[in-house]
């Protein structure tokens, strides 16, 4: 069970049962769908970026605990970003996950995440809202964790 | 609500402990908790009679087989095409010469598409499925539906999983080129009523291809009493190797069918001007097959047989019956797939949890379900959800295992509740 309370840390049961940021933004000036095709998870990201910078962001999506609240998390970490650093967030966090890294202090809460690197069959649930955001910074319509 | 022993004295015949000591596998211990196998439906544990007949193979008798003239290649050859007698046995199909193998009921639909179906089929015609085909049943007809311009038409299923027969026969018509069905239904566990699918089918002239993935290790086939043109099985979720699986067709079919794949094995004489085929089945089976599987699948089906079929069906019929009335216990529980007539599956949802965080938690106690869409994702749209969680039954799981899963799914209650 400890390694099961690493995983579904407090923050991240929360999130999972309230998601922040949990809505679709009409006129969104960027967009992307996220699709995990090996379990069926969806989600949409939404950003409204002004000036270079994360003015508003928002997802919907239908997925399991993890990628709800890395999602969740995420939106709540790119608020007033500018696009660099949003850009500088996904690779930290991908680092996170999939290379073993320490969190780095910029990722705030993010770093509950770091659990999922003990279940690799969940790493691309955690990163399925990132890829979507990165999709979605990137005016591409669609992302997808192959 | 009745105990666990009470259910387990109805008595199924069946010796699991026995049977149990038979599977290597499940003395293995998942993060410290023992087995509990229930992902039977994506693939069956080997019995050590299977992994001994195959290593013996390996070690003994092993040779290339057809034309050889040596010792050991006559004798396997002579091993192999006795297991296609088995096989025709085991099915009931009137000759050895309409066993067909190939890597899989997979491929077997895909042969069927290309060799039977692809010559006939032209613009305006149809191809009718149903709505809770595996995907492999579905997109070897797609495939040849946007070669050919055909259509492909799909039979509806009820809230409770079973198929709309009335519907059916509605969309049988004089368009309808063929007809594939799945006997037992992966994702919901529904059993088909494919005899009487098959006579309204081919009342109107149409043949009719079952596959047979998930019936063959829970129901006894009998080729002709279905009258089946097709049907389709694979060998691994028949306590079997990968690799291998089958297809029985009718011999007239496979007489008129042109090769699958060309190479060698499946010619009677070859030159460069002109190549004539070999007679069926040797005409499906090019280059050099999976012998050793073969061989291995020979061994799974004599210890299915040895145990006795239908002690295995009434066994997981009971063991399905107990832990769905244990499952309805759980808080927030909704199953999914409800039909009268049932075998092996449970698909299930909890309110509080996404299947994908069961299956994670339930691994954690030695638990191992499947969770996703199944390679079903058509049902999953019809049900308006994402994946389900699945459990599934062989011969060798318990009324303990049972209680062990329902434990499990109560403490992902308690985590997200």
């Amino acid at each position: 069970m400890s390694g099961l309370r690493e995983l579904y840390q407090e923050v991240i049961l929360d999130h999972n049962r309230n998601p922040r940021n949990f809505r679709r933004i009409e006129g969104a000036s960027h967009h992307a769908h996220g699709h995990n095709p090996l379990c069926g998870d969806k989600v949409e990201v939404f950003l409204v970026v002004e000036d270079g910078v994360v003015a508003d962001v928002a997802f919907e999506g239908d997925g399991c605990a993890i990628s709800t609240a890395s999602a969740s998390l995420m939106t709540e970490q790119l608020r007033g970003k500018s696009l660099a650093e949003a850009q500088a967030l996904f690779d930290q966090f991908h680092d996170l996950l999939t290379g073993g890294a320490e969190p780095a202090k910029d990722l705030g809460k993010l770093g509950v995440l770091a659990g999922v690197r003990e279940f690799p069959t969940r790493v691309k649930c955690a990163t399925l809202p990132w890829h979507t955001l990165q999709a979605a910074l990137r005016r591409q319509p669609d992302a997808t964790t192959e | 609500m009745s105990s666990p022993r009470a259910i387990s004295n109805i008595g199924t015949g069946l010796d699991v402990e026995r049977i149990r000591a038979d599977f290597p596998i499940l003395r293995t211990s998942v993060h410290g908790k023992p087995l509990v196998y229930f992902d039977n439906a994506a693939s069956a544990q080997k019995p050590q009679a299977v992994i001994d007949a195959i290593a013996h193979c390996y070690a003994h008798e092993y040779a290339n087989i057809h034309r050889g003239v040596h010792y050991l290649s006559e004798s396997l050859t002579g091993r192999y095409e006795a297991v296609r007698e088995r096989i025709a046995r085991f099915v009931n199909a009137p000759s050895a010469k309409e066993i067909v193998f190939t890597r899989g009921t997979t491929e077997a639909i895909n042969l069927v598409a290309h060799s039977f179906l692809r010559p006939r089929l032209k613009a305006g015609d149809e191809i009718l499925i149903t709505a809770m085909e595996h995907h492999s049943n579905i997109v070897p007809w797609q495939m040849l539906c946007e070669e050919t311009g055909a259509e492909l038409r799909v039979v509806p299923i009820s809230n409770a999983g079973e198929l709309d027969l009335e519907a059916y026969e509605r969309l049988l018509s004089d368009r309808t080129k063929l007809v594939g069905v799945v006997h037992v239904s992966n994702a919901l566990g529904t059993v088909n009523p494919v005899k009487a699918m098959i006579e309204l089918a081919h009342a109107r002239g149409v043949p009719v291809l079952v596959d047979g993935a998930q019936s063959v290790p829970h129901v006894r086939v009998d080729v002709q009493a279905l009258d089946a043109d097709f049907f389709a099985f694979s060998g691994h979720k028949l306590y079997g190797p990968t690799g291998i699986g089958v297809l029985y067709g009718k011999l007239r079919h496979l007489q008129e069918m042109r090769p699958y794949q060309g190479g060698g094995d499946m010619i009677k004489y070859v030159t460069f001007a002109k190549t004539e085929y070999a007679d069926p089945p040797q005409r499906f089976e090019a280059g050099t097959p999976h012998i050793v599987g073969v061989i291995g699948l020979g061994a799974a089906i004599d210890y299915v047989e040895s145990v006795g079929l239908e002690a295995i069906a009434a066994h997981e019929d009971a063991l399905l019956q107990y832990a769905t009335e244990r499952l309805l216990e759980v808080d927030g529980v909704r199953v999914i797939g409800t039909a009268v007539a049932k075998a092996g599956v449970l698909s299930f949802l909890m309110k509080q949890a996404h299947p994908h965080d069961i299956g994670t938690i339930l691994d954690q106690e030695g638990v191992a379900l499947r969770t996703g869409h199944h390679c079903a994702q058509p049902v999953m749209d019809r049900f308006c959800i994402p994946a389900t969680a699945r459990a599934s039954f062989a011969m060798y799981n318990t009324f303990e295992e049972v209680d062990v899963f329902v434990r499990a799914l109560e403490k992902v209650n308690r985590l997200f509740g």
